[in-house]
């Protein structure tokens, strides 16, 4: 039985109507990033590196330079005084290297291989202008791969994440803990800098998988076993908790079995996103809301996709996007469902909620809950088929359109097809001005 | 795509005509009679009824020295062919016109004889007591057991229809100066390895005398010479005369300067062809005193291995001897090659002139649609040319577009040597004929081509000819000065704009007219032959010289083909012209014509009058460069009718391989004609061929395909509007055969992304990707039981919103709604179109419809961009609808077609030449549906 939602050829609110497959990865793409409003780079198994323009899906370098998969990847903008904005990208391989390229010139500006494990994770501080790489230690970076200080070696697993905090600080998860560091700048001499772990956090009771900031004051954390912890970022104290918000055995009277069934795995946070309201939390195959001053979940999708829900990410629209192991990509909306509390719920509903017996009664009892409150529900408004295998990462590009990137070594570029259409009619009139095409010849 | 489906009345089609269409026969006493002569091979449009031969052929004849003319050959080699036409007479007319035959000999002046590196002569007569007329085209061969080493040749194409030779006359030209060029350089091959052997001869016939007179000298004691000693002197010293004499000819021969010869058709040898050119690039300054050098023993000597004979100082009397026959004047590799153009050039002028007019007429039209015609024109057409070209494809057709830009880059050099190497110096440039007026011997003569500006199809009544009514029976209509000088056709070959060194040469015209043998010259411009300056004096010419008149004001026929009649200022391009190019009139014996190099530039400098409009006055077309009929395929008229469409295709899709494809086919050729030939109803047979062109085949099979789907499928429509609209169609389906029987019958709907090949897939048996339908739009698909073919129906269903699928087994679609009309109009199932052909024509003649609208829909400014800054995008959307609505008449789904095929327009345009596109999979979110039988 599937219990996924369809919504069938129809999509009418669904903008993407054209669509530009990007070839030249020789293994699973895992990693997209912005460079600039127009570029982005993508990086995956097979260690290489490219460049790739999002409007014409052109690829304009081929960044050759690591011999095994690319691990982590950042992109890293600076603005010297003298020249404009200088883009580069920072990227980490399994071959325990870590390379600075830049966009423009697409060359290697540098390279560093003294790492003693491989660099899991990067995060730039550009209010610090120092970038932190993350392996079995922290390392701290200045912007000329200087290194400015590092901590002593934390655990073989490593940083699986980091995030930065106020107050020069930055969360990593290793393991089942959290670590808040706090950078400061050492009192001999002006480039030194000392990273001090301030503070280890240990309310998880499994390994975190995803760490994200909401906004100044909040960061979310979320873990294999589907704990999700909102965290107050100043004094690091635990402000809310969802244990086992995607598992129907909070209600009493769910059969036990299907508890059982549940593998690890489908209850995993994989990833997490955020707007300043909600926190959107990809948990195995579904997709759920939680909001942030209700602390709860508000609207939820338990089957989202047929496979894990790999990456999701909240558009400004109200539009929520996600991509998963099964080669789709949905796009949903966050829908206000008005509805008076006295009302039976229509079957529609239920069957938004994908399951059958454990889920009416799982509304039942959140119609308790939320007597006054209104309701929201997570619309499919279009879904986009096209990788033949799990799309790892996309990357929303606005109006430009959006790119996924899969297992089937493929990059796609999907573009709104009446976008493109003017776009393009534009490009020619300029064409037909540029060769004086346009003026009439006697 | 341009089309004329009112020739449809022509098509025939011998095969594949289906017994499923076919109805039975009417009662005797409905059919409506035939024509009478039709069983006669005769059509009601013949305009000759006279000639004894049934359709066009080549002649190739001698002025023997020995029995006076002779014909050797025709093409094709077929006795039905010229039936009781008398070729010993018509030989001799026709080298009785070879006033120019070149002399060698014995210059004045000049202790050797010398070659004469005469260029051909191209002769319009017309008999038409026999009602026959030919262009003729005159060379001369050497050999060395020849009066003055050369041999006069012609090679003729002989027509019914003078039309046909006065408006082909530029093509015919081009392509038998290639023939004759080919073949004089296979002659002069064999003619140098000739001079080899003989020289060795004499070499060892030097030897033997010399031994011999030594003996004689050790055995004669007396103290004086015997007579028989003297004689045995003077034989010695005459055979070493001899060796000087035939070592300056074999210097002379190499030295000749070797034009590029850059078609592969007739060098195929590359290393070899640069041995050639570098050897005669030495030879220019280095004698040849070593004939054995191992260079020369390689180029020119086949049999290394030649035993010298003894050369008896008699030779034999002239007349005892047997001359050398065509063939073996000729490197047989070159003669194979000659043959083998003579053949193609043969089909290639089959047919009625209106077919190879229509059908010149109709692509000189689609080159010009650059920026639509590659939707659903065939690839190889496209491939083939460059868009400049196209400009001076309709320059050919108005002189007045030519466009400065595009005329830059076809003077480039790398553009002339692409467009072919056979082009002589006047076959660069727009070639004017003028006819002058001779008062006196030609009174008949006043009617002028050019001066009457016709419209439409007029031209075919265009009288070109002067005398008609003459009551002579030979009329050299016309003739076409060709060749180049000796250092022109050097640097033509890649510098056409470089003047030539002789541009200080005043040029002489020449009228003469032999009208006392019953041939009337009507206007004559021989070949300017390559005489050496020294030689010049005693060159026996048959013309006289005289300084060059200017004849505007004496009107007279004048034979511009490229002139376009009807355009304002075309007289301005004319006396421009003629300021430029005053050899038209005649002979120009020896003469260069600079001007006509300088004649381009100048032209160059108008700007474009079209800015896109076609302007194009159904005039003959004449191609101003020659060289883009270089790639000229066989014609082999069509049996679908020669349509025009068809031909043109075919005639633009020579590549080379299939050129030489169908003249490895000739023979099949002949005897498809002699079984076609009972149904033709043409008066010169233009039946196809069916192997040589599998483009034209593979038409008519589609069409016919198609006309079977549309009317075995009920819901044909929505899947030609799949295919229409972008979205890829799948035939999934079992037997191979059958699946691509289908693809091929809906591959004539598919638009062209690019300038590549149809994005159509016959035969797929892996599971299909999206990748797929980027780069196909029409899939054939293997449907197997399989696991494999599980995989292959699941990436179908994961697709299906990308796709159409047709199957093929069960009979059914499942794709798109579809209630526009356009398809309802290019798929009607109730048509009365029977044949393939036909079909195929009526569907590229909508198709250009839609084509038109799709180019006025993308190139609309205001319909895609806002009249003013503030105008909100709303009301630009709104004014696309409309104009998509009531401007072109678009109802429902048919905005799609036209959208998407706007789409191609747009990305086809705005593309960078060079730059890879990246393909794009547009689609649409519609739901499908399953249509059933």
């Amino acid at each position: 039985k599937s219990s996924v939602q369809t919504i069938g050829e129809e999509q009418i609110q669904n903008p993407y109507t054209e669509l530009l497959v990007l070839k030249g990865h020789q293994d699973i793409v895992r990693f997209l990033v912005q460079v600039d409003d127009c570029r982005f780079a993508s990086a995956g198994d097979d260690g290489i590196v490219f460049l790739w323009n999002a409007q014409t899906g052109e690829k304009l370098f081929e960044l050759h330079g690591h011999t095994h998969k690319i691990t982590a990847i950042a992109p890293f903008s600076l603005s010297d005084v003298s020249e404009e904005k200088k883009h580069l990208i920072i990227t980490a391989s399994a071959d325990r290297t870590v390379i600075v390229w830049d966009c423009t010139s697409g060359r290697q500006v540098q390279k560093v291989s003294c790492f003693h494990s491989t660099v899991k994770c990067l995060t730039v501080l550009q209010r610090l202008n120092v970038w932190l790489s993350g392996g079995s230690d922290l390392c701290v970076w200045n912007r000329k791969l200087d290194l400015l200080c590092k901590t002593s070696h934390l655990t073989d697993a490593g940083i699986s994440a980091l995030v930065e905090l106020p107050k020069n600080c930055v969360a990593a998860a290793v393991g089942k803990e959290l670590i808040i560091f706090r950078l400061s700048a050492s009192s001999n001499g002006s480039e030194g800098w000392n990273v001090i772990e301030v503070k280890r956090l240990v309310d998880h009771e499994d390994n975190i998988l995803s760490l994200v900031n909401v906004n100044d004051l909040t960061f979310v954390t979320g873990s294999h076993i589907g704990e999700l912890i909102v965290w107050d970022a100043l004094d690091w104290t635990k402000q809310a908790s969802e244990c086992n918000f995607w598992d129907s055995s909070v209600h009493p009277d769910v059969q036990p079995e299907i508890k059982l069934s549940q593998s690890p795995n489908e209850t995993s946070v994989q990833h997490l996103t955020s707007d300043d309201e909600c926190v959107f939390a990809a948990v195995g195959k579904g997709i759920y809301v939680y909001n942030l001053q209700m602390k709860r979940v508000i609207a939820c999708q338990r089957t989202a996709h047929d496979s894990s829900v790999l990456h999701i990410e909240k558009l400004p629209n109200r539009q929520l996007i996600s991509c998963s192991e099964d080669g789709s990509v949905r796009i949903w909306e966050l829908r206000e469902k008005q509805q008076l509390p006295a009302e039976p719920v229509p079957t529609g509903f239920f069957n938004m909620w994908g399951f059958g017996r454990a889920n009416k009664q799982a509304n039942q009892a959140a119609k308790k809950m939320q007597e006054n409150t209104p309701m929201y529900f997570l619309e499919l408004v279009g879904d986009l088929i096209g990788h033949s295998s799990a799309v790892q990462m996309f990357l929303y590009f606005g109006e430009l359109g959006l790119a996924t990137c899969s297992a089937d070594h493929l990059i796609i570029l999907w573009k709104d097809g009446e976008r493109e259409s003017s776009v393009r009619s534009l490009t020619l009139f300029q064409k037909l001005a540029r060769n004086g095409d346009l003026q009439l010849k006697l | 795509m341009i089309s004329a489906p009112d020739v449809v009345a022509f098509t025939r089609e011998e095969e594949l005509e289906d017994d499923l269409y076919r109805e039975p026969p009417l009662p005797e006493e409905y059919s409506v009679p035939l024509f009478p002569f039709a069983g006669h091979g005769a059509n009601p449009w013949a305009k000759v009824g006279g000639s004894k031969f049934t359709r066009d052929f080549i002649l190739i004849s001698e002025f023997s020295e020995q029995v006076g003319p002779q014909p050797l050959l025709t093409i094709p080699d077929d006795a039905k062919v010229s039936g009781t036409f008398d070729l010993n007479y018509f030989s001799l007319r026709i080298m009785s016109v070879d006033y120019q035959a070149s002399f060698v000999g014995h210059p004045p002046g000049s202790a050797y004889p010398k070659l004469n590196f005469v260029e051909d002569s191209k002769v319009v007569l017309g008999d038409s007591k026999e009602g026959a007329f030919a262009y003729v085209h005159h060379l001369t061969l050497y050999d060395l057991e020849a009066r003055g080493f050369v041999r006069p040749f012609c090679m003729a194409y002989i027509s019914a229809d003078e039309h046909k030779i006065m408006q082909q006359f530029q093509e015919l030209s081009t392509e038998f100066s290639k023939a004759s060029e080919c073949l004089k350089t296979g002659n002069r091959k064999a003619f140098a390895n000739e001079l080899e052997k003989k020289l060795k001869d004499l070499d060892y016939t030097r030897t033997v005398l010399h031994n011999e007179t030594e003996l004689q000298k050790k055995a004669n004691d007396k103290g004086y010479y015997t007579t028989q000693a003297i004689e045995k002197a003077n034989e010695l010293a005459s055979v070493e005369k001899s060796i000087i004499e035939h070592q300056d000819l074999l210097k002379q021969i190499r030295s000749y300067p070797y034009r590029k010869l850059k078609e592969s058709e007739f060098h195929p040898y590359e290393p070899e062809c640069a041995l050639d050119r570098a050897d005669m690039g030495c030879d220019q300054d280095t004698t040849l005193s070593d004939p054995a050098e191992p260079d020369e023993t390689h180029l020119y000597t086949h049999t290394p291995s030649y035993t010298p004979k003894l050369i008896k100082a008699k030779s034999a009397k002239c007349f005892d001897k047997k001359l050398k026959t065509l063939e073996e004047l000729c490197d047989i590799y070159f003669f194979t090659q000659t043959l083998d153009h003579l053949h193609h050039i043969e089909r290639t002028f089959r047919g009625d002139v209106c077919y190879l007019l229509t059908e010149q007429i109709s692509r000189a039209l689609l080159k010009q649609q650059s920026v639509t015609n590659f939707l659903f024109e065939d690839v190889s057409f496209l491939d083939e040319k460059p868009p400049e070209k196209q400009y001076r494809g309709c320059q050919g057709l108005g002189q007045d577009a030519m466009d400065g830009k595009c005329l830059e880059e076809s003077l480039a050099p790398k553009v002339v040597i692409s467009l072919g190497s056979y082009k002589s110096s006047v076959e660069c440039v727009p070639i004017k004929m003028e006819q002058e007026m001779e008062d006196s011997e030609e009174p008949k003569m006043s009617e002028s081509v050019t001066s009457e500006h016709q419209e439409n199809l007029d031209y075919l009544d265009a009288d070109i000819k002067g005398s008609i009514s003459s009551g002579e029976s030979i009329e050299v209509l016309g003739t076409e000065k060709s060749g180049s000088g000796l250092t022109k056709s050097e640097s033509q070959a890649s510098l056409p704009v470089i003047p030539s060194p002789q541009a200080g040469r005043s040029k002489v015209s020449s009228r003469r007219t032999v009208s006392e043998d019953s041939i009337e010259v009507l206007s004559t411009c021989p070949s300017e032959s390559l005489i050496p300056e020294d030689f010049k004096a005693s060159y026996p010419s048959a013309i006289n010289e005289e300084p060059y008149v200017d004849n505007d004001n004496e009107g007279g026929l004048r034979f511009t083909p490229r002139l376009s009649p009807g355009i304002a200022d075309e007289q301005d391009d004319v006396s421009k012209q003629e300021s430029l190019v005053q050899v038209d009139a005649a002979c120009c014996i020896g003469k260069e014509s600079p001007n006509f190099l300088e004649a381009l530039p100048e032209l160059g400098q108008k700007p474009c009058e079209e800015d896109g409009v076609v302007r194009i006055p159904p005039q003959p077309y004449r191609a101003a460069e020659p060289g883009l009929r270089g790639g000229f395929p066989s014609h082999d008229g069509a049996s679908g009718g020669l349509l025009p469409y068809e031909l043109d295709s075919r005639y633009v899709s020579g590549s080379r391989e299939v050129s030489k494809s169908s003249l490895d086919e000739c023979s099949d050729s002949t005897s498809y004609i002699s079984s076609a030939a009972s149904t033709c109803s043409d008066r010169t047979p233009s039946p196809a061929h069916p192997t040589c062109q599998p483009g034209e085949r593979h038409r008519k099979r589609a069409g016919q395909n198609a006309l079977r789907f549309i009317r075995q499928y009920p819901f044909a429509h929505p899947a030609i509007y799949s295919l229409l609209s972008g979205r890829t169609l799948v035939v999934l389906g079992e037997d191979e055969a059958m699946v691509k029987k289908l693809v091929t019958a809906l591959s004539i709907f598919v638009p062209n992304c690019g300038v590549y090949a149809k994005p159509v897939k016959h035969w797929v048996t892996s599971p299909l990707h999206l990748v797929d339908f980027q780069k196909w739009k029409l899939i054939g698909l293997q449907r197997t039981v399989s696991p494999a073919g599980v995989n292959v129906l699941h990436a179908l269903s994961r697709y299906s919103r990308y796709l159409s699928i047709l199957d093929a087994d069960s009979k059914t679609l499942r794709c798109p709604l579809y209630k526009g009309t356009v398809v309802a109009r290019l798929a009607d199932h109730r048509t009365q179109i029977k044949r393939g052909s036909t079909y195929y024509m009526h569907v590229q003649s909508i198709l250009t419809q839609l084509c038109s609208k799709a180019f006025l829909f993308t190139f609309c400014h205001h319909l895609h961009l806002p009249i003013s800054e503030r105008e909100p995008e709303e009301s630009v959307v709104n004014r696309r609808k409309n104009f998509l609505k009531l401007q072109l008449g678009l109802a429902n789904e048919d905005v799609k077609i036209v959208q998407y095929l706007a789409e191609l327009l747009k990305l086809h345009y705005i593309q960078e030449p060079g730059q890879g596109r990246n393909p794009l999979l547009r689609f649409d979110y519609v739901p499908s549906f399953l249509y059933k039988i």
